[in-house]
């Protein structure tokens, strides 16, 4: 937890004030850094990718590119999404690989000063834990930070 | 261009670095032409000059006696024997080592570089040894230097007087072109004297105020040269009669063509000169004389040489240098991206039209052909940027057989074939290692010991043959040669003590050389330096069908192994036959498929608990339900009705089971690799007309995957093995 809480701290620090896009995922609260974040499109049908994990939705032609696309909320060990119109697909960079992200909706756009963001208190759910970089209580809501690079390398060693 | 002076030195490197090996490679085939020895000696020299700028002294030192020694063989004082063709091949590939190290800062093997250094001198005579040489900057060309003919740097530019007739068109006026402003710009180059000529200015009565009727004849005194002054004339292009008469001009295109000829001809001339007159190569150059024909000019090796097209026919005997562009790899792939979404634009604008509720789409249609043969072609010039050929590729294989011969004592000679062969750049890159591995194998592995190859009635050298072919579409590339084979028993004792096979397996004696190819096999009883190192066969296949390809061998015991590698034509493109699946729409490569058929109940046959053949006139082959084997969930109960019938490496036919076939066409690759791990039975993916993703298929791993049809391939193995 130290070194975790370490890393957080680096890596927001230097930034004061860093604007972060909040979003739901199956009803609870996330956040994303703004600069992280190439562009926000709606749900459409992606096309499967056999033998794929259950939060691997499929790949989704992005201007020629094909991209893979994850259901946070089933990465998060949380329930499935049932995909539909209303829901979006963020578009992050990670690794230099576009990757899109499933959410339920965007909330809005929050300013964050680093000094408010609070170390994951340990619960008893490792799966969402490790892709937590942080918490922090906006609107009297909890709002996570969620850990990027947790999220997207963590796949490729558990696909085959 | 990107990258400084001496990244081009190192472009450069490589090229004449292939010419080196070219030509020695040409020697050791008993080409005795004395112009390939220039051409190597002139290579060689080039490195040296440009090493020298650089200050790269190993390089220098190096090239110098490599070169030295070429200088007398080149002089006629030396004869080419066996041994010294020996010694100049390693010292070529000594030169590549040197350029590697001086360009990515690696260490050398200095011992080897001494021996190879002691072993040249012993033929250089002493008195050669303070043959001079001096650093040369990149911007000649090379081999001009080398024979002290710096085309006369224009260190001075001479005055030189233009006469300019320049009568402009109404249009120029038309356009807000003013002539005094030209002059102006004329003015600030030098010395100019402005006469107008109204000659042609007709009576008041007569003149149309529109029309333009002046002229001026202009002489301009200027250092500036030629291409300058034109430029004053750049905007009014077109617009205006113009005529540039220099006095200077004819002495300007001599310069520049003599420079040219300095360029292509006179590297021609020491081989002449010196075989001739037995002189170093300090070939008096007269500098360059006005001359009006370029014919009349040319340099010595245009007297000497006795044939009258000479030039021109020697150059292209030698594969001549044809005029080359370098280009970032990165703009040609940028240009390919946009001609994949062109054809992908293309699909969809004719399933746009297609959906449209109009009774007449003839023109469109034709219109859309028209566009489509466009895309085609482009594409494929495009394509062709990319593709090149295998030839170096094929030349540094020479040398991994020559540094694994020397490290095992065995004497083997590679034989290039197809080496013209083009193939895609990607390609080549990442064929090196496989191939690599492979040769170095088959002279570790499959070449016997000079003394076993003389009891078997064989050769003292083993011979290997690299070749590459285009067949069909697609690229082979084989590697055969003349050893042992595949020692059989010994492969399969080894797979059984690795527990790769168990111990009561009959395989197949096709079955036992492709166990080469599973994971953590590797002959070698003890860890030689070339072969086992940990990696083995499988790291190659892996590579090749990372290619999109597919790697065979094939062996017979005393007479060699031959290992054959088939790859895509292209990795960008390829004819797919579109189909659905579990209401996903799929690609399957054309290339795969030998057949479709519908299907009706009778023509499937149950075999066993859950197996189904298909019978096709009197022949049963295994079903293979495309979906299952993805682990797609149908949500229909339709049964498949429709079949691919196909064939794998093995020759193994199999019937894929899928839910329609659409449509025939072509696609553009987009590969999975960073979007997702390796998914079974997808090769790759591509986007279809409508903007939609589509996996492109892989035949043969679905078959592997399929619990039926696999199981109908691994049946023998299995019954035969419990």
């Amino acid at each position: 937890m130290q070194a975790e809480a370490k890393h957080t701290d680096q890596e927001v620090k230097h930034a004061e004030h860093s604007e972060f896009v909040s979003f739901t995922v199956a009803g609870q609260a996330f956040c994303l850094k703004i600069t992280q974040i190439r562009e926000i499109r709606r749900w459409s049908p992606v096309t499967i990718l056999p033998h794929a994990p259950a939060d691997v939705l499929g790949v989704m032609n992005l201007r020629g590119a094909v991209i893979p696309i994850y259901d946070l909320s089933a990465r998060f060990g949380l329930q499935q999404t049932e995909a539909s119109e209303r829901n979006v697909v963020i578009v992050v960079s990670v690794h230099g690989k576009p990757v899109g992200l499933l959410a339920e909706s965007v909330s809005e756009i929050i300013s964050i000063n680093p000094d408010d963001i609070q170390d994951t208190p340990p619960v008893d759910s490792r799966n969402t834990m490790e892709y937590i970089q942080g918490i922090i209580s906006h609107d009297d809501t909890m709002v996570r930070i969620i850990n990027l690079d947790a999220v997207i390398s963590a796949p490729e060693q558990v696909m085959p | 261009m990107s990258g400084s002076i001496q990244d081009t030195f190192f472009e450069e490197c490589e090229e004449l670095l292939e010419a080196t090996d070219e030509g020695l490679t040409a020697i050791e085939g008993g080409d005795h032409d004395p112009e390939t020895v220039n051409a190597i000696f002139r290579a060689v020299h080039s490195i040296k000059g440009g090493a020298g700028a650089f200050g790269l002294d190993d390089l220098v030192a190096f090239a110098h006696r490599f070169e030295t020694v070429f200088d007398e063989v080149r002089a006629g004082r030396m004869e080419l024997d066996a041994k010294l063709i020996q010694l100049l091949l390693r010292s070529s590939d000594q030169l590549s080592a040197l350029v590697e190290a001086a360009r990515d800062g690696g260490e050398i093997d200095e011992a080897h570089n001494d021996t190879l250094l002691a072993a040249l001198d012993e033929y250089i005579p002493e008195e050669e040894e303070d043959l001079t040489f001096e650093p040369m900057g990149l911007g000649a060309p090379a081999p001009v230097a080398d024979l002290g003919i710096v085309p006369e740097a224009p260190a001075e530019p001479q005055e030189e007087t233009y006469r300019i007739r320049f009568q402009p068109l109404k249009e120029m006026y038309g356009t807000g072109n003013e002539p005094f402003f030209l002059f102006q710009a004329l003015k600030d180059m030098g010395d100019l004297t402005v006469k107008l000529d109204e000659n042609e200015l007709p009576g008041f009565d007569a003149m149309d105020m529109s029309e333009s009727y002046l002229a001026w004849d202009i002489t301009l005194v200027t250092k500036d040269s030629r291409s300058i002054v034109e430029a004053v004339f750049e905007f009014v292009e077109g617009l205006c009669e113009l005529s540039i008469d220099g006095e200077g001009d004819a002495e300007a295109e001599a310069n520049a063509l003599a420079a040219l000829d300095a360029m292509f001809s006179a590297p021609d001339a020491p081989p002449a000169a010196d075989t001739t007159e037995g002189e170093a190569p300090a070939v008096p150059f007269e500098p360059p004389v006005p001359a009006p024909e370029p014919e009349a000019k040319p340099a010595p090796a245009e007297e000497k040489a006795s044939a009258p097209k000479a030039e021109s026919g020697k150059q292209e005997q030698r594969g001549g240098p044809k005029p080359t562009l370098r280009v970032e790899l990165e703009r040609v792939d940028r240009l390919i991206n946009a001609v994949g979404e062109l054809i992908i634009n293309h699909s969809m604008l004719a399933q746009q039209i297609a959906n449209l509720d109009v009774s007449d789409t003839r023109d469109v249609e034709t219109e859309l052909e028209g566009f489509k043969n466009l895309a085609r072609d482009i594409q494929e010039g495009v394509m062709a940027i990319r593709a090149q050929p295998v030839k170096p590729l094929f030349q540094r294989m020479a040398r991994i057989v020559r540094e694994a011969s020397a490290a095992t004592g065995k004497t083997c000679k590679l034989v290039n074939e197809g080496e013209n062969t083009e193939v895609d750049k990607t390609v080549i890159e990442r064929l090196s290692d496989p191939l690599t591995h492979i040769l170095r194998n088959a002279v570790d592995h499959g070449v016997e010991k000079p003394e076993d190859r003389e009891t078997a009635g064989k050769s003292k050298v083993g011979e290997i043959r690299l070749s590459a072919s285009h067949r069909s579409g697609s690229v082979c590339i084989e590697i055969k040669d003349d050893g042992a084979g595949v020692n059989r028993p010994r492969v399969k004792q080894i797979a059984i003590e690795k527990g790769l096979i168990p111990e009561n397996a009959e395989l197949t004696d096709g079955e036992i050389d492709n166990l080469l190819f599973a994971p953590g096999f590797s002959t070698a009883k003890e860890v030689s330096n070339l072969s086992g190192r940990g990696v083995g066969m499988d790291v190659v296949k892996n590579a090749v069908t990372g290619l999109g390809g597919r790697i065979n061998i094939s062996s017979t015991p005393g007479k060699g192994s031959t290992f054959t590698i088939i790859l895509p034509l292209t990795l960008a493109v390829m004819d797919g036959m579109v189909v659905s699946v579990a209401d996903q729409t799929m690609v399957v490569p054309i290339t795969s498929i030998v057949e479709t058929m519908r299907g009706s109940d009778d023509m499937i046959n149950s075999l066993g608990a859950d197996g189904t053949l298909l019978s096709i006139r009197g022949n049963f082959v295994p079903i293979c339900d495309v979906a299952g084997s993805l682990g797609l969930y149908r949500e229909s109960d339709r049964q498949a009705g429709v079949y691919l019938l196909v064939e794998t490496e093995t020759g193994q036919r199999c019937a894929l089971a899928v839910d329609d076939i659409h449509d025939q066409r072509q696609v553009v690759i987009k590969s999975l690799d960073g979007v997702c791990g390796e998914i079974a039975g997808v090769a790759a993916a591509t986007i279809l007309g409508d903007g939609k993703i589509a996996m492109i298929l892989d035949p043969e791993s679905i078959i592997a995957a399929s619990p039926t049809a696999a199981a109908f391939d691994t049946e023998r193995r299995m019954s035969n093995a419990s």
